[in-house]
């Protein structure tokens, strides 16, 4: 039905079992931080695997989902799924008008427009007085979902978190094998032709880019209720460029890589943590490697080496 | 007191001139990005690492080796172009058959790695850098006072600037280098070695920086993040000039500077966010940007 092929159907499964395994093995908060990385790249992904286009200002969709949905938490007091759904809808409203602007021009220009105007996001979020500037907002309540299911306990939250995350792949994935995801690898391969067929590019490159910032701002709406904080980092660039390097170790254009790719950074990111800028260099490094000798990521690898798309 | 619109004259004058440096560095990195671009299809995202880069050089030839400021204004370009060659012979030219997407990419992971190195041997805090002592104090130029420094920064950029244009633009190496990046097999057939070529002219982009970030280093304090809060700002200077002309990475650069400043007289809380404001027009009116050529 989400139009998997065999290998897909296994790789699902097993993804599936890890899913449900590993929060009785590993740390579930842990855990949570690594679906809310891995959601996050398959919204990235959603553009660069299948529309072709580099944006490097995704943390402003990513950031401002985070800061709405932990802002109506705190204010309005309202349920997780309404705060994870505003966290969304923040993300498609914002990417309507950035991406209205930034598919004007496609390539290099593309990823130069979109860091550009997210660091616009960056600055407002910086002075709007609702962020709460330099502090973030911060304590905010899990609340309950649906109004019956307590969030406060770390394993209630890791379902909730999980299911979310299976929504978003799935949804992805089915982007992607619908008719309109046809066209979009159609627009990437040859944009005149698709546009001499009679297809509108722009509007379907505009669709995609909403769809995608709708789900990196789910992302980052289930984030901040995870950890019940929404700061500058998330709005920041440096979040872009780690959702790129995400992406890009796991398999730009795969299905199953932005999770693998999460799974790694974030465990990276979490073992050198004591280690300061250290971070940042194995990041930079890793970025290096990558291009020059690892353009496939790892999921891409092990696909060229069983002779299948995962 | 002289008042234009409400404003004490001295007041704007001084935002006039703070637009103005910050203008100066936009012009110099975006001209530097422009060339690169040019000749080797990539858009080094390094580029705000290796104007620190000029920066910390300076730094250490003074504190290591007692080198001063005039001497390293000519050496710290030399050693960050010849570190920029050395880049572009190791790992850059790898990637000149590959979607241009790739070098974003890769010298994205550079300039993390570089800030990254930088940040653990110096910490984040940053450095003090003298200001040298013939280009202490202020003029009194009879509407305004205007530090001797400041004005030798923009000076130093426009001559900077304008020599870089007259080369590429004026002489027969710089004739050479636009036939190469119109269409380089041809250059080659010609008997031009158009990889040294290339190499040079990135050696000749980082070099640009790095000058840019010795003349930045005693207004703003020398640290690992001085570059990255350029870049971003100058990419959208580049999205907004167009990176078709290089007379018109220069006017921009200045002309947004200037924008910048009058906007912290006029309206602060936007001044941030001015630029990202221009390209947004821009944008809208003529997607190519100002200068760009219809590609």
């Amino acid at each position: 039905m989400f139009g998997f092929s065999r290998a897909q159907t296994i790789a699902f499964g097993v993804m599936l079992v890890l899913i449900v395994v590993s929060p009785y093995v590993l740390y579930p908060v842990f855990l949570m931080r690594v679906l809310c990385a891995a959601l996050f790249a398959c919204a990235f992904n959603l553009m660069i695997g299948y529309v072709g286009l580099l944006s490097f200002g995704h943390a402003a969709f990513f950031g401002m989902g985070s800061y709405v949905a932990a802002w109506t938490m705190k204010v309005w007091h309202v349920d997780a799924s309404i705060a994870i759904l505003f966290g969304a809808m923040t993300g498609a409203f914002l990417g309507f008008f950035l991406g209205y602007l930034a598919i004007r021009r496609s390539g290099i220009y593309f990823a130069m427009i979109t860091l550009a105007l997210a660091q616009m996001v960056y600055f407002f979020c910086l002075e709007a007085p609702f962020t709460g500037g330099e502090d973030g907002i911060q304590q905010v309540p899990r609340g309950f979902m649906f109004g019956v299911i307590d969030l406060s306990n770390d394993m209630t939250m890791y379902w909730v978190v999980a299911s979310v995350f299976v929504a978003g792949f799935l949804l992805v994935h089915r982007i992607i094998h619908s008719p309109f995801g046809q066209i979009l690898k159609g627009i990437r391969e040859n944009e005149p032709r698709a546009t001499s067929l009679g297809y509108r590019t722009d509007d379907y490159k505009l669709i995609a880019f909403v769809l995608s910032c709708m789900i990196a701002g789910a992302a980052g709406g289930t984030k901040a209720l995870v950890f019940g904080i929404a700061t500058l980092t998330d709005v920041h660039y440096s979040t872009s460029g780690e959702v790129v390097l995400v992406t890009l170790l796991g398999g730009l254009g795969t299905v199953f890589g932005p999770a693998m790719g999460a799974l790694v950074v974030t465990s990276m990111e979490n073992y050198l943590a004591q280690f300061g800028a250290w971070v940042t260099v194995t990041q930079g490094v890793i970025f290096m490697i990558c291009v020059l000798a690892f353009r496939r990521g790892i999921i891409g690898e092990i696909g060229a080496f069983f002779k299948i798309s995962l | 007191m002289i008042m234009i619109f409400g404003i004490p004259g001295p007041l704007l004058f001084g935002q006039l001139l703070l637009g103005l440096i910050n203008g100066a560095f936009y012009a110099m990195l975006s001209l530097g990005l422009a060339v690169i671009f040019g000749m080797l299809n990539i858009i080094n995202f390094a580029h705000g690492a290796l104007f620190m880069m000029g920066a910390f050089a300076s730094w250490m030839l003074l504190d290591y080796a007692g080198i001063g400021y005039f001497p390293a204004l000519i050496l710290a370009p030399l050693l960050v172009g010849a570190f920029g060659i050395l880049l572009e012979k190791t790992i850059i030219s790898r990637l000149y058959k590959l979607d241009h997407l790739y070098g974003l990419l890769l010298t994205f992971g550079l300039s993390l790695v570089i800030e990254g190195l930088f940040r653990n041997a110096y910490g984040s805090s940053g450095l003090p850098y003298r200001i040298p002592a013939i280009l202490q104090g202020a003029m009194n130029l009879g509407f305004m006072y205007m530090p001797i420094y400041r004005g030798w920064v923009v000076l130093a950029a426009v001559v900077i600037c304008f020599s870089t244009w007259a080369i590429i633009e004026k002489t027969t190496l710089g004739a050479t280098l636009r036939a190469a990046t119109e269409n380089a097999p041809l250059v080659q057939a010609f008997g031009v070695n158009v990889p040294r070529l290339i190499t040079l002219t990135y050696g000749g982009g980082v070099a640009l920086a790095a000058f840019a970030g010795v003349l930045a280093a005693p207004i703003y304090s020398v640290n690992p993040n001085m570059g990255t809060n350029f870049i971003n700002t100058v990419f959208a200077v580049v999205v907004i000039g167009g990176m078709g002309s290089i007379l018109g990475s220069i006017v921009t650069g200045f002309a947004l500077g200037v924008v910048e400043g009058l906007c912290k007289v006029f309206y602060p809380q936007a001044s941030a966010t001015v630029v990202f404001v221009v390209m947004v027009i821009v944008l809208l009116t003529r997607p190519r940007g100002l200068f760009g050529k219809a590609a």
